[in-house]
């Protein structure tokens, strides 16, 4: 053989996972989820989540069309569209669904600079700019299985405005009116502990955010049972969602352990506030992007042990 | 099997099945090799002989008086052809030796019975710097040097490093097999030249065979123990060894001394004992020559200076060959030429193939932190290479750069494909300069 030789840097072997496996990965984790929220919203769903996932590839291939990049080989844009169905009510027009999409990708991500650049969760900013948009559209809730709109309120909304409890078994298996994807605490677990066993997500932030929630509503309830018992917040609203499936976005969090421990503690005190005493009666969206606004901040700060050093 | 261990790390597969079964062979000089004055840490030796000289095998044909040095022998008896510039496996070209053999016989090194405890640490230190003898792990940190600790650091402990938790590597498992008594010989010398009064041999559990016939053979020995770790990259990076046996941290910017321990390789150990029972010096080592790429995978011991391209040939290479690697895949080093030679470092050659060959393209850093999870020595590796791409020289001490070992965890789980621990070497050069500078 003299041919010519192959140089390249050590390491001469590389592990096998790369940023499309591990996109794709976390699509097949919410499989489960987008099943439940299929069977409970029928056609709904299915039109709200083609609506997003189309909106959101269009907008970003021709973003990058104008920007004369190239098209992108992950499937980032099919997640963001995903997941941001599943944070919308059921029962939003596709127009506005289609309009979340575009400002997901092109104001949550691409205006930052494409993947791995922007500061805030795509999929929850694009809620974020429907919840300012169409405060109406974004908190009329349906039933499962009503699928004309008989408007309905979240278990959050019941318990803040009208002071009824939720039975914690709906919660779990998702007969209750929410957000498309995160009524079924039951079908985002199974797709967590996917990720978790294929060590597609830290497991710092979930167990900080859920263990906060935890340990604060354990608390107040203990303190005054209307604020609603411990479990009660764990499996209401978008919570579970949030913890496993937004707050582990690996380009929006921390990169320090110690950072994402902050991050996952942080954003379920915020969760817990906003429940309580905010005006709104769910918080983990702005717990969220208000962790991820802090996160380069705490990517500067957060210096951690090395191996034989001090802390600095 | 309780198995020790340390945080971070990664597991690459193991494929070290191409070649630990195969015996040691000694494979008979090529007819000319090139041996390099420099194949250790510091000061580059000077040649004791000139062009036309004749050379026994054995003799000493090159040495410099800095403590931090180590002298260089004729592999084989025969002539100098010439002093000059030659390719070099790890630092790309060297000035080297070119011996052409004379085709004469090997000379027998004949074994005595010594005594350890007659020899004073001095006499011990004596011996393994006239016999050349540098770490044989990889770095090639000479040995005399490592077992001459300050008075003030008081050595307590030797560790025998048998992880080789590089990929594909078997030399250090086929020698713990069929040199064990050589081995613990080596470990008792160390530990009698540095006062130590406890040894460790530390071996990954995917060497199970060398772990039981070594506790077989030091079941007698009470300041010697058998400690199997966990099979873990990089394992056998001494840091991690260390703690992983004793619990202790290498301080920052420290060595293992600074905590009491001296760590040799075991191919490192048996050269030792060749040293002071043979009285022979470092000409020759086990290769382990592997990959796809080869026909028949094998564990040779080469003469120093033998060239890649002659072992090569002995081993047969298949036709989709592509890249050479001297040492293992994780911090092996790919070479340009096939006329670069074995060198007391070079651990293997490890040949892949067109398939095998890592071509992938760069893609932006998506902070998912694989990097500082697995990161041995608890680095943020991503917010250093992002310091370097953006020519942040002067951050780079806060995030303690000069605390990485280089072993390529970060580069290896990168899901970007960024490589990241080049990006951590060029900024280590550059942090160097602004530092030194003050």
């Amino acid at each position: 053989m003299e041919k010519v030789l192959f140089l390249s840097p050590s390491p001469h072997i590389k592990d096998r996972m790369d940023v499309s496996r591990l996109m794709w990965d976390v699509i097949f984790s919410l499989l489960p989820a987008v099943g439940f929220s299929v069977y409970f919203f029928r056609f709904k769903a299915v039109g709200l989540y083609l609506t997003c996932i189309f909106f959101s590839v269009l907008s970003e291939c021709l973003f990058l069309k104008l920007r004369r990049r190239e098209f992108p080989k992950e499937p980032s844009a099919i997640l963001t569209g995903l997941l941001l169905a599943m944070v919308l009510p059921p029962s939003i027009p596709l127009w506005a669904a289609a309009l979340g999409a575009i400002f997901a990708i092109i104001f949550g991500k691409q205006i930052f600079g494409g993947l791995g650049y922007n500061i805030f969760n795509p999929a929850l900013m694009g809620r974020a700019f429907l919840m300012a948009t169409f405060p109406v559209l974004m908190t009329t809730w349906i039933n499962p299985f009503t699928l004309d709109v008989v408007t309905s309120a979240s278990p959050l909304g019941l318990l803040k405005f009208h002071h009824q409890l939720t039975p914690l078994w709906s919660l779990f298996w998702g007969n209750v009116a929410g957000s498309l994807g995160e009524t079924s605490a039951f079908a985002l677990l199974v797709g967590a502990v996917y990720l978790l066993v294929k060590r597609c997500i830290d497991w710092r932030i979930p167990l900080f955010y859920l263990l906060t929630v935890l340990v604060f509503s354990s608390v107040t309830f203990l303190l005054n049972p209307a604020y609603g018992s411990p479990l009660f917040h764990l499996l209401a609203g978008g919570l579970i969602l949030g913890a496993f499936f937004m707050a582990t976005d690996p380009v929006t969090t921390p990169i320090p352990k110690l950072g994402r421990i902050i991050f996952g503690t942080g954003a379920g005190v915020l969760v817990m506030v906003i429940r309580l005493w905010g005006g709104y009666p769910e918080g983990v969206m702005f717990s969220i992007i208000f962790m991820n606004a802090i996160t380069p901040v705490l990517n500067r700060y957060i210096k951690p042990k090395s191996f034989g050093g001090k802390r600095s | 099997m309780r198995t020790k261990t340390f945080k971070g790390g990664v597991h690459p597969p193991e494929s070290k099945n191409l070649s630990k079964d195969k015996k040691i062979e000694r494979i008979s000089p090529p007819p000319e090799l090139t041996v390099p004055l420099s194949q250790h840490t510091g000061a580059p030796c000077r040649p004791l002989v000139k062009k036309k000289d004749k050379v026994e095998e054995g003799q000493k044909i090159g040495d410099h008086d800095a403590f931090i040095s180590c002298p260089v022998h004729s592999p084989v008896s025969g002539e100098i052809i010439s002093i000059d510039k030659f390719p070099h496996p790890t630092l790309g070209e060297a000035e080297a030796l070119l011996i052409k053999w004379d085709g004469g016989d090997r000379k027998n090194w004949d074994s005595e019975d010594v005594d350890l405890s007659s020899l004073s640490p001095e006499d011990i230190r004596k011996k393994v710097r006239e016999a050349g003898i540098a770490g044989m792990g990889g770095a090639a940190f000479p040995t005399h040097v490592k077992i001459s600790p300050p008075p003030e650091k008081k050595i307590d402990t030797v560790i025998l490093n048998g992880c080789e938790c590089e990929p594909y590597l078997t030399a250090d498992h086929r020698i713990m097999l069929e040199r064990h008594e050589d081995c613990l010989f080596g470990l008792k010398a160390i530990m009698r030249a540095t006062g130590a009064k406890r040894g460790y041999i530390g071996i990954e559990d995917n060497k199970k065979d060398a772990i039981s016939l070594i506790r077989y053979s030091t079941e007698a020995e009470n300041s010697i123990e058998v400690v199997p770790l966990r099979t873990k990259y990089p394992q056998g990076g001494e840091k991690m060894l260390i703690k992983a046996i004793l619990g202790r941290e290498v301080p920052s910017g420290g060595l293992p001394l600074d905590v009491g321990v001296v760590v040799s390789n075991v191919g490192t150990a048996v050269a030792v004992a060749e040293a002071i029972k043979k009285a022979k010096p470092l000409i020759e080592r086990v290769v382990t020559v592997t990959g796809s790429g080869v026909s028949n995978p094998s564990n040779l011991l080469v003469p120093i200076g033998t060239p890649i391209r002659y072992i090569l040939d002995l081993c047969g290479i298949r036709e989709n060959a592509r890249a050479i690697i001297a040492g293992g895949p994780m911090m092996g080093i790919s070479q340009y030429t096939l006329d670069a030679p074995v060198i007391k470092g070079t651990s293997g050659i490890l040949v892949l193939t067109e398939e095998e060959i890592i071509q992938d393209k760069e893609k932006p850093c998506i902070r998912c932190a694989r990097c500082v999870d697995h990161c041995p020595m608890g680095l943020l590796p991503t917010t250093l290479a992002k310091l370097v791409k953006a020519e942040k020289w002067e951050m780079l001490g806060e995030f303690n750069i000069m605390d990485c070992i280089e072993c390529g965890c970060c580069s290896y789980v990168c899901p970007s494909k960024i490589p990241i621990v080049q990006l951590i070497k060029w900024g280590k050069i550059e942090y160097r300069k602004i530092t030194s500078r003050g």
